[in-house]
C-alpha cells in the first residue's frame, strides 16, 4: 500500500470516527475546571453544575483539575479539554495569566471560555463571575450586624492588615450604607493582622473600651474565629454578636456556642450553578458575551457584564444555625 | 538594695509600671487588679518561650525555630484531640512537650555535632517545622468545634481565680529561679557564654551544654504548642508566624546580653511582661496601628541602649581583654 494511500485511509477513518462522536453526541460538554481536585469547596461547585445540568437536560458535566493548585497542571488539564473537544471550559485559575495561552488556543477551537471564583486575564476569556462585589460584600456585612440589632446599637470592625485592599474596599462599601441603618453606630475599626492571638487581643480591647458593644464584625476567616474565641471567654455570648465572612466549617463552633448568630460567604452550589448556566447560553450561542450584556443565570438571575467582561453572581450566602450542620462538612 | 535600685531589672519594673500608669490614665481599669490578672494570663506563652530562648542565647546561640516548633506541635495536638477525642488532655501535653524536646534535641545536635552556626541551623529548621505543618495538615485548619471541650478548657479552668495557663507560668518561672541559679546546669549556661574557652578548662563540655538549652527551649515550645492551640481555639499552618522575633526582643529588652553569658531570669520575665503590657495597652488606648508597630520597635532600640550602656552584671568566667 502506498504511502499516500495509507494516509488518505487513515484521515478517512478519523473522519468517520470524529463524524460519528460528534452525531452520538448532541449533549452540550461543559468542563468545570477546579484549582485542584479534594477542595470541598470546588465539589460542592460541582454539585451546583449538575444540578444546572438536570434542570437544563442535555447538558454534560465535567468535573475535572489538576490534583495540586498549580498553573501547569490546569494548563494540562486544559489541553486534554481541547483534545476532547468539550463546548465549553470554565476555569477557576491557579494563576491569571499562566493558563491565557492554552485557554486562547481553546477559544480558537471554538471552544467557549469563562472564568468564575478566580479570574484569568481579560484576553484569556469570554467572562468572569465574581462570587460577589465589593458592593454587595460591604452591604451584606453590615446587614448581617444590623439584622440581629432591631433596637439599634453599637457595633466595631475587626480587619485583617490596615494596608489589606480588599478588606478597606468592603469596609468603605460598608459604610457608604451606614446611612440606611440610622440607630447602628459605627465606633471603631480595628486591625488584627490575620494572626489569631492579635485579632483576639485587639477584641478583647474592643469588649474592655466598649463595654456596651453589640456586635462586632469581622470581614475576615481568621479574625472572625478569634473575636468568637474572645467574646466566648469574655462570657459575653449573647450580648455582643460576632459577624462577618467566615467559612462554615471554621465557624461551627462559633454558631454552637452562639457567639455568632450568623455570618456570610458566598455559596459554591449557587456559584457553580450560575458558572454551569453562563456557560451553556454562551456555548448554545443564546447570548454573546460583551460589555453590559445580560446573560441568564437560571434561578441565580442574571449576570450583567462589566466594560472588562465580569460580572458578579450575588451578594453572600448567609449562613446560621439553620444550615451550618449542612455546609460545615462541605467547606 | 542599693544595687537592686540600680539594676537593669529595676529600671525596667519600673517601666512597666510606668507605663501601665500611663495607660490607666488614658483608659479607666487597665491598672485593675483583675485586667493586670488577664494581661500576665495572655503574655504566659511569651514568658515561657522567652525563658527557655533565655537559656540559649545565654550560652551565645539563638534559637529562631521556636514559634515554628509551637506551631507544629499545636497541630499535632490538635489532629490527634480531633481523630481522637477519647486521649485525655495530659496525655496530650505530654505528647507536646515530648515532640518539641524532639526538635529542640535536634537544634542542639546540629549545632553541637556539626558545629553549624545556631543562627542557620535554626533558620532552617524555622523553615522545615513550618513545612511539616503543612505536610501533616495538608494545609486544612482543625477548628473549634473539632476540639473536644476538655482539650479547650484545660488552660481556661479557674483555681485560685487565675487560670491554669498562669498557674503553669508561674511553675515554669519557679523552675527557672531555681534551675538557672542552683544548678550545675544553670552555671554551665553562663559558664560557656561568658567564656567559652575558658569554660572548656573548667571541665564544661560547651557543646552538650548548648545542646540541653536546644533541648529545653524545644521542650517549652512544645508545651506552649498546646497552650496557644487551646487558647485561640484553632490551628492552621500560619500560627504563631513572626512570633520568634517577639520572643527574641522580650529576651533582648529583658537585658539578655545577645553575646551571650549575661541576663537573668527575672529579667527575660519583666522584658516578656513589658512587650506584653504593650500589646494589651494599644488597643484600649486607641492609638492607631500604625504607631504600633513604630512604638514596640523603640521600645526594643531603647532597651538595647540601655543594655550597654550598664556595667556588666553576672560574669562567672571573664575574658582576657575584658
Amino acid at each position: 500500500m502506498s504511502i499516500t494511500r495509507r494516509i488518505a485511509l487513515a484521515t478517512g477513518l478519523a473522519v468517520s470516527l470524529m463524524g460519528t462522536t460528534a452525531l452520538a453526541q448532541d449533549n452540550v460538554r461543559i468542563a468545570l475546571v477546579a484549582k485542584s481536585l479534594g477542595n470541598g469547596f470546588f465539589e460542592a461547585a460541582a454539585r451546583g453544575a449538575e444540578e444546572a445540568a438536570e434542570e437544563l437536560g442535555n447538558v454534560e458535566i465535567i468535573y475535572t483539575g489538576p490534583t495540586s493548585t498549580t498553573a501547569e497542571g490546569q494548563i494540562e488539564v486544559i489541553n486534554s479539554l481541547i483534545a476532547q473537544r468539550v463546548d465549553a471550559i470554565a476555569i477557576s485559575a491557579n494563576d491569571p495569566d499562566a493558563v491565557v495561552p492554552a485557554l486562547k488556543k481553546a477559544m480558537q477551537r471554538g471552544i467557549t471560555v469563562i472564568s468564575w471564583d478566580s479570574g484569568v486575564a481579560p484576553e484569556g476569556r469570554e467572562m468572569h463571575l465574581a462570587p460577589s462585589s465589593d458592593a454587595l460584600i460591604g452591604q451584606t456585612i453590615i446587614k448581617l450586624a444590623a439584622d440581629q440589632l432591631p433596637e439599634g446599637g453599637k457595633v466595631a470592625v475587626l480587619s485583617a492588615t490596615s494596608t489589606s485592599t480588599n478588606q478597606n474596599t468592603w469596609i468603605a462599601e460598608m459604610e457608604k450604607v451606614m446611612g440606611d441603618y440610622p440607630n447602628i453606630e459605627l465606633v471603631a475599626t480595628v486591625y488584627g493582622d490575620d494572626l489569631a492571638d492579635k485579632s483576639y487581643r485587639e477584641t478583647q480591647g474592643l469588649l474592655q473600651s466598649y463595654p456596651d458593644l453589640d456586635a462586632i464584625i469581622a470581614p475576615t476567616s481568621v479574625g472572625i474565629v478569634a473575636a468568637a474565641q474572645a467574646v466566648q471567654d469574655a462570657g459575653k455570648v449573647g450580648e455582643v454578636n460576632v459577624t462577618g465572612l467566615g467559612l462554615p466549617s471554621e465557624m461551627a463552633g462559633a454558631i454552637e456556642s452562639g457567639a455568632s448568630k450568623s455570618f456570610a460567604i458566598w455559596n459554591p452550589v449557587d456559584l457553580g450553578y450560575a458558572t454551569a448556566m453562563l456557560a451553556y447560553n454562551l456555548a448554545t450561542d443564546e447570548a454573546e458575551a460583551e460589555p453590559g450584556a445580560e446573560i441568564g443565570m437560571g434561578r441565580m438571575g442574571t449576570a450583567t457584564l462589566d466594560e472588562n467582561g465580569q460580572a458578579a453572581m450575588s451578594e453572600p450566602f448567609t449562613y446560621d444555625a439553620s444550615n451550618i450542620e449542612e455546609f460545615k462538612s462541605v467547606f | 538594695m542599693s544595687r537592686f535600685v540600680k539594676s537593669r531589672e529595676a529600671i525596667l519594673l519600673a517601666a512597666i509600671v510606668a507605663l501601665i500608669a500611663l495607660v490607666e490614665t488614658r483608659f479607666t481599669g487597665f491598672a485593675a487588679p483583675g485586667n493586670l490578672a488577664r494581661v500576665f494570663n495572655d503574655t504566659s506563652i511569651l514568658i515561657i518561650l522567652a525563658l527557655g530562648q533565655t537559656l540559649v542565647i545565654l550560652t551565645r546561640c539563638i534559637d529562631l525555630s521556636q514559634a515554628s516548633n509551637l506551631a507544629l506541635t499545636g497541630m499535632v495536638t490538635a489532629m490527634l484531640n480531633a481523630a481522637h477525642p477519647g486521649i485525655p488532655v495530659v496525655v496530650l501535653i505530654a505528647v507536646a512537650v515530648a515532640l518539641g524536646l524532639l526538635m529542640g534535641a535536634f537544634n542542639g545536635l546540629l549545632v553541637w555535632k556539626l558545629d553549624i552556626p545556631p543562627i542557620v541551623v535554626t533558620l532552617g529548621t524555622l523553615t522545615i517545622y513550618r513545612g511539616i505543618i503543612f505536610v501533616v495538615s495538608g494545609g486544612a485548619w482543625v477548628n473549634s468545634h473539632e476540639m473536644s471541650a476538655a482539650y479547650k478548657a484545660f488552660p481556661r479552668a479557674d483555681i485560685l481565680s487565675l487560670p491554669v495557663m498562669s498557674w503553669i507560668c508561674i511553675a515554669v518561672i519557679a523552675a527557672f529561679a531555681v534551675g538557672v541559679n542552683r544548678t550545675a546546669l544553670g552555671r554551665a549556661l553562663y559558664a560557656v557564654g561568658g567564656n567559652p574557652g575558658a569554660a572548656v578548662y573548667t571541665g564544661i563540655d560547651v557543646g552538650r551544654t548548648r545542646f540541653w538549652a536546644f533541648v529545653i527551649a524545644g521542650g517549652l515550645a512544645g508545651l506552649c504548642g498546646y497552650l496557644w492551640v487551646s487558647r485561640y481555639a484553632v490551628a492552621y499552618t500560619d500560627v504563631a508566624g513572626g512570633f520568634e522575633l517577639d520572643i527574641v526582643a522580650a529576651c533582648v529588652i529583658g537585658g539578655i546580653s545577645i553575646s551571650g553569658g549575661l541576663g537573668t531570669v527575672t529579667g527575660a520575665v519583666l522584658g516578656a511582661l513589658f512587650l506584653g503590657t504593650i500589646k494589651n495597652a494599644l488597643p484600649v488606648a486607641g492609638i492607631s496601628p500604625f504607631w504600633q508597630m513604630a512604638i514596640s520597635g523603640a521600645a526594643i532600640i531603647v532597651a538595647v541602649t540601655f543594655n550597654r550602656r550598664r556595667a556588666p552584671g553576672r560574669v562567672i568566667l571573664k575574658e582576657a581583654a575584658a
